[in-house]
């Protein structure tokens, strides 16, 4: 297998993997977010560069260019860095509440206040 | 002229209704546009069913761009079940979650929480009426990114906890599916589904598309709970807001099986995915240990919607179980099931939030005796209750009766033996609410509680009611899922 002529997909592989890793290797709910954006990012990788031709232009016809790259991918991709953005914006502000609410952001020290937290009913029902 | 932008109309409502509601602040004024955008979205979903009854296919091509190349949303039986059966659902819950909202949500959040509702409403609508790869995803993202903040509403702290493992197994999940697209719109050059599937049809020994179709059922089974990726729903449905927990058990995962049907269907087709890989074996097997495991540790549960959070993975067990026989009859009996189990999940988890409106919880321990003060409630969760287990004259047993007809037919009495068995272990944990609410003497606290608002309780016996309807006269829903059967079964759409 030519490693060289498909360089891009084992940098898509290998930023998937690493992403991956993090959400499921680290128990501080920052670094998960970081492996998740990274995670997220391998799939940017993935749909850009089998859209890119070597010496091709923009797909804008004109004498002298024969050669176009696709604008859709990166179409596309414009679309999914908005979703990105909008996880990593969502889960930073959760873990700005949940440092609130247990003064940690350690997973297993949540955990730990959780199994001996249980909610008491109403005392004064209405 | 509007007629013709029906399709459109019932998402782009909900969609545009949201920063409405955000800039205009007020939380009655929310609510009101929610309501009549989900009743509108209603009556918009009805008549696409109506249209496509007679097995026609409505296309509409956004903006006039025309398919391929644009985007395409294409209502066909199947769809248009689905689009009925989320926007009935969304209409009833609306009503129904004025009270419980604002018992439960600070007054300051209400008009933000209803902003998310309605993004949420128009995320599963679009996710479901949709045609491109692409603009399935992003609507995937954007009913789950509203489902991860509405959960994280719930009073209790674990809410939080909730919403952020969701937020990051949903977050692999969608983008297991955007890889998985991304596959395949390598492969066929287009992120039209029915074009893909042309392009498709016979190729089914190439890596790529072997592979895109892993990562998308991966993806998609992390989304719709399928057991071992259920661990995101349990604490989110026991935890988020009442109405939140059953809205979101009523529609949430099942159009998630509707997007797994689609991709096994219609784009990578019957023969590929059953014939060629053994799916049906793996789906059978996950689907029978989704029913036995989260059954039983659905008994074990203190907390009643968490017990009824285990429930619903057994029941998406059940669907998938349908799925797995790969015949009409068990793909019918796996979309009744899909019908039948949001009506009773919604009807259970609405009436629980009438209990955690009056009593602030819903834990064994404190609803001893409930049944004396909120008669119609706890009757109401018991009815519920027979139709999970599968009474006759319920929902339930037009589920399970047809799932035993496909199993029987694909000759495997065995599974339904073990369908009928997995109906004791719903016995028994609807028995423990039975025990704790009619056999136990109520506590001083509980003594004081008065029956459930009306206008809580009228929609949840709506739906209890529909459950029994439904069960009596199955035409109509057996009927509409045999033909969105037939219609996912020709294949290409």
């Amino acid at each position: 297998m030519n490693v060289a002529a498909h360089f891009s997909y084992w940098i898509t592989i290998f930023v998937a993997i690493a992403g991956l890793y993090i959400v499921i290797a680290r128990g501080n709910l920052l670094k998960k977010l970081v492996g998740l954006a990274i995670f997220q990012t391998s799939v940017y990788l993935l749909y850009i560069a089998p859209g890119k031709l070597i010496g091709g232009t923009a797909p804008i016809i004109a004498d002298g260019f024969q050669v176009y790259s696709n604008p859709l991918p990166h179409v596309l991709i414009l679309t999914a860095i908005v979703v990105g953005v909008a996880t990593l914006a969502l889960g930073l502000a959760l873990v700005v509440r949940i440092r609130e609410a247990y003064g940690s952001i350690e997973e297993d020290e949540i955990l730990a206040q959780d199994a001996t937290f249980t909610t008491d009913i109403r005392s004064d029902p209405s | 002229m509007i007629a013709q932008h029906l399709p459109a109309l019932q998402v782009v409502l909900p969609l545009i209704a949201a920063p409405i509601i955000v800039l205009a602040r007020r939380g009655t004024f929310a609510w009101l546009l929610a309501a009549i955008v989900s009743w509108a979205g209603l009556f918009v979903s009805a008549a696409l069913l109506a249209q496509v009854a007679d097995g026609a296919v409505i296309s509409y091509a956004m903006g006039s761009w025309p398919p391929p190349w644009g985007i395409e949303y294409r209502i066909d039986r199947a769809n248009a079940f689905l689009l009925v059966l989320v926007s009935l659902i969304s209409a009833v819950m609306v009503v129904y979650s004025r009270l419980s909202v604002a018992a439960e949500v600070p007054r300051e959040r209400h008009y933000l929480f209803y902003a998310l509702y309605s993004l949420c409403l128009a995320g599963l609508l679009g996710i479901t009426a949709t045609g491109d790869g692409f603009n399935l995803f992003v609507f995937l993202e954007i009913s789950s990114l509203a489902s991860y903040v509405l959960i994280a509403l719930g009073r209790d702290r674990r809410a939080l906890m909730a919403a952020y493992q969701y937020l990051i197994m949903g977050t692999i999940g969608a983008t297991f599916i955007v890889i998985g697209v991304g596959l395949l719109y390598l492969m066929t050059g287009t992120l039209n589904l029915a074009d893909m599937a042309v392009r498709l049809r016979g190729v089914h020994e190439v890596r790529p598309v072997l592979a895109a179709l892993a990562f998308l059922t991966v993806g998609i089974c992390l989304k719709l709970a399928l057991f071992p990726l259920h661990l995101w729903l349990p604490n989110a449905y026991a935890y988020a807001p009442s109405a939140v927990a059953a809205f979101l058990a009523a529609t949430a995962t099942k159009v998630s099986v509707y997007v797994l049907l689609r991709f096994y269907y219609s784009v990578f087709g019957e023969s590929v995915v059953f014939s060629v890989l053994p799916m049906g074996q793996v789906l059978l097997a996950l689907s029978l240990a989704a029913i036995f495991v989260a059954s039983t540790v659905a008994i074990f549960q203190q907390d009643i919607k968490r017990m009824f959070a285990y429930s619903s993975v057994a029941q998406i067990g059940y669907i998938t179980l349908g799925l797995s026989f790969d015949s009409a009859t068990g793909l019918t009996a796996g979309i009744v099931h899909l019908f039948n189990h949001a009506l009773t999940k919604g009807a259970l988890f609405m009436l629980l939030g009438g209990i955690v409106l009056r009593l602030g919880g819903v834990r064994f321990e404190h609803i001893g005796g409930i049944a004396r003060v909120m008669p119609l409630t706890s009757f109401g969760i018991v009815l519920g209750g027979l139709s999970l287990i599968g009474v006759p004259a319920t929902v339930g047993f037009i589920s399970k009766w047809n799932l035993i007809l496909a199993a029987l037919e694909s000759g495997a009495w065995w599974i339904a033996f073990a369908i009928v068995l997995s109906s004791l272990l719903a016995v028994i944990y609807v028995w423990r609410f039975v025990e704790a609410a009619y056999f136990r003497e109520p506590s001083a606290v509980v003594v004081k509680l008065n029956e459930a608002p009306l206008e809580m309780l009228i929609p949840s016996w709506l739906m209890i009611a529909a459950c029994i309807y439904f069960g009596l006269d199955a035409t109509l829903t057996v009927g509409s899922a045999a033909q969105a059967a037939v219609t996912l079964l020709q294949g290409v759409r």
